[in-house]
């Protein structure tokens, strides 16, 4: 290994200004187990005290799959004041707002009120997540927009949460995750999708979740790591479901965001579906365009975790092959397998497609300004 | 359209079973007549009609019975035309379907007494693979060595979506025997339907379980290369059938990303994923989900970073592609050779 030492003409400025960024999939935390207690009625409260969420699982704690490190957290994310990483609002301005410039943070919870048997509960927790949001973090740092998170497996009422909050400004996307009871293009998820174009709102479509299925066709794996690499399978599926059920023929004026799943795929999946289309659309005849039409103008993609092949070119082949008006950059934050910004576009990018990369995007597809 | 050439090998070819009672000379007195007096039907894996269109493509259709069930058919359509040194037979019968493991263990070895007595006897250019009941390890392992003995089965082939992922250490004896006795194992598209088609549950089409396959093999090759089977049994071949080759690249640089940031769960793992992939692994050519224009298939196969990994298929008598165009455009005649000869051979080493 090289190093190179240059002797520096003067010390650098505190005051560098960093380009501005978007960071479209950031996950706010709770600093302690009843943080939402608040937002709950009592019988929620009681119910939670009593029987614990009741997920598609058997665990309440532990998941089978023990993740790398602590909540999957980077080690230098613990708040000083305490709580899991995550939790905290001054710190995260101090980590990962302020140092780089945030302009635009999405914020999408994880473990709230998805993947919950009882959808009675699932809905209030849902709620409740999205006051909160508003109440720890975007009403206090206008930087900071909110998903809106939805009782994914009823549609319904999922449907009257986007309605309730439609027009506030403090959200800028409906919150999914792509593993769910059935594939995400079935029948009880289109209520979701009505009320989201409605508003005229994105849904992201977060990796993870649990509807119950074994992450892979052949089964229950063994290891963390095919958790990780197969929810890049799982948003696949998910995605193929959701054109071939005819979703977004149904609902032209819907956009949707693939969160933290790779995009090295895409490419991949869209010359299959074509190719697979052309011999049996009679099956789907509700599927009017080449597969690959819809996704090219109704589905975004946030970059975390970059793909590392070890030429980099290639890399902006594929990027070149989805459009680089379609990728939106993501850090994960506070997760252990965060981005850092700038290490992830090499020199060499013109300059209108790293200001697309980095910010340009999302501003457009989020309507922020 | 890019020209095959002669002396080629065909890795994907699909005899057909004509019907369960074809198994009947295969099977001992019990398994006959459990067969007759239970009044067992046909094992059809597929979930559409026989005479659909789709199974087959128009004019490899015959007038009666099931395509590819005939050898003259399957000369006529292919061994002659494409002019082939070697066609390897995949019968995709649905004894993987099966659950009993004493039945599953009686239909695979009457399944291959057929292959060899039906169609490896009776052409000199075909060449078997050998389908194990894998309801039992112990059988399965027992199938391989009897079958081995005869020099023409050349691979031991498995589906791609069974009851638990390829790489589960209960299934190591089957690759510790394929190992032994130089057999590459064939993971073939297709489905038990032990398990949901999909990792987010059942679709509603036909087409959704096909565009599915992709990702299935994605998720054996994980599980594979994770669980330690190639360095554990470093010699061993893999050859995934029927699974497409544009996701290779990007799929591997996710899984070198993440074996690089959490190794230390699996140790054993001891050379990086896409080195295993370029040793190891090997991917047939049809059907093929490639891009309309030749300029970005060329780019594909560079992104790759080896011209070794493909092998030539037609996938007879099955749908896929169209007239004699089993190569897709763009390919270099250096690429034609390696991709229908030269790895073929590299890859069966009983391929004589």
């Amino acid at each position: 290994m090289n190093i190179q030492f240059r002797e520096s003409q003067e010390a650098e400025s505190p005051l560098t200004v960093k380009p501005a960024i978007a960071d479209c999939d950031i996950h706010p935390a709770r600093a302690s187990r009843t943080e939402l207690y608040p937002y709950l009625a009592k019988r929620w409260q009681h119910h939670l005290e009593v029987y614990g969420v009741h997920a598609y699982q058997g665990m309440m704690e532990g998941p089978p799959y023990p993740k790398a490190q602590p909540n999957a957290s980077r080690r230098d994310a613990w708040p000083p004041e305490g709580g899991p990483q995550g939790s905290s609002l001054s710190f995260m301005q101090k980590q990962l707002l302020d140092p780089n410039n945030v302009q635009l943070g999405v914020l999408n919870p994880l473990n709230t009120g998805q993947g919950i048997r009882n959808h009675e509960l699932s809905a209030a927790l849902c709620s409740a997540i999205n006051d909160w949001q508003i109440d720890k973090w975007t009403s206090k740092d206008k930087r900071l927009k909110a998903s809106i998170v939805v009782g994914n497996e009823d549609g319904l009422s999922a449907a009257a949460e986007i309605r309730e909050r439609a027009g506030d400004k403090n959200f800028v996307q409906v919150l999914l995750l792509s593993r769910n009871v059935e594939p995400l293009g079935q029948r009880r998820y289109w209520p979701i999708y009505q009320a989201a174009e409605e508003a005229g709102l994105p849904v992201g479509v977060h990796a993870f979740g649990f509807g119950g299925n074994p992450i892979t066709p052949s089964g229950w794996p063994s290891y963390y790591i095919e958790e990780m690499v197969g929810h890049s399978q799982c948003q696949q599926s998910a995605l193929a479901s959701l054109v071939l059920e005819g979703v977004f023929e149904r609902f032209p004026k819907l956009k949707m965001v693939m969160i933290e799943a790779g995009f090295g795929w895409a490419p991949s999946l869209c010359w299959r579906l074509d190719k697979v289309w052309q011999r049996l659309r009679s099956e789907v005849p509700h599927v009017k365009r080449p597969p690959s039409e819809y996704i090219r103008e109704q589905v975004w993609w946030t970059t975390q975790p970059m793909e590392d092949p070890e030429r980099r070119e290639d890399l902006f082949d594929v990027i070149k092959w989805i459009g680089w008006d379609r990728l939106l950059f993501a850090t994960d934050y506070p997760h252990w397998d965060y981005d850092e910004p700038s290490r992830v576009l090499p020199a060499g990018v013109s300059e209108a497609n790293r200001e697309a990369f980095y910010l340009g995007n999302a501003k457009k597809l989020y309507g922020v300004s | 359209m890019t020209s095959p050439i002669a002396g080629g090998v065909d890795c994907d070819v699909h005899p057909a079973l004509p019907h369960l009672t074809s198994l009947l000379p295969y099977l001992n007195d019990y398994w006959r007549d459990q067969v007759t007096t239970r009044g067992m039907v046909d094992l059809v894996s597929q979930s559409y009609p026989q005479n659909s269109p789709i199974t087959a493509r128009p004019d490899w259709r015959p007038e009666t019975g099931k395509p590819a069930e005939s050898l003259s058919d399957m000369q006529r359509h292919v061994l002659d035309p494409f002019k082939l040194k070697h066609a390897i037979c995949n019968p995709l019968y649905g004894v993987q379907m099966v659950f009993s493991e004493d039945m599953q263990a009686a239909f695979c070895r009457a399944l291959n007494d057929w292959l060899a007595k039906e169609w490896l006897d009776r052409d000199p250019r075909l060449r078997g693979s050998i389908v194990i009941p894998t309801q039992s390890v112990e059988k399965a392992v027992a199938e391989i060595e009897r079958c081995a003995q005869d020099k023409r089965f050349i691979q031991v082939l498995m589906l791609v979506m069974g009851d638990m992922p390829l790489g589960k250490r209960v299934l190591w004896p089957i690759y510790e025997a394929a190992e032994r006795l130089e057999l590459p194992v064939g993971i073939h598209a297709g489905s038990a339907y032990h398990n949901p088609p999909t990792a987010v549950g059942w679709g509603s089409y036909h087409i959704e379980d096909y565009v599915g396959q992709a990702q299935a093999f994605q998720a054996q090759l994980t599980s594979l290369i994770v669980e330690g089977v190639f360095a554990k049994y470093p010699r061993l071949k893999m050859v995934m059938l029927e699974s497409g080759v544009s996701w290779i690249a990007p799929y591997l640089w996710r899984l070198h990303k993440f074996w690089r940031g959490v190794r230390m769960e699996t140790p054993w793992v001891d050379r990086a994923p896409l080195e295993i992939v370029r040793s190891n692994i090997r991917f047939s050519l049809q059907p093929f989900d490639a891009p309309p224009e030749p300029e970005t298939l060329i780019r594909l196969f560079e992104h790759m970073q080896s011209d070794e990994l493909v092998l030539f298929s037609t996938d007879y008598p099955h749908w896929q592609f169209d007239d004699q165009d089993a190569l897709p455009e763009g390919l270099s005649p250096d690429l034609v050779r390696k991709i229908m000869i030269d790895n073929p051979h590299a890859t069966y080493p009983r391929l004589t």
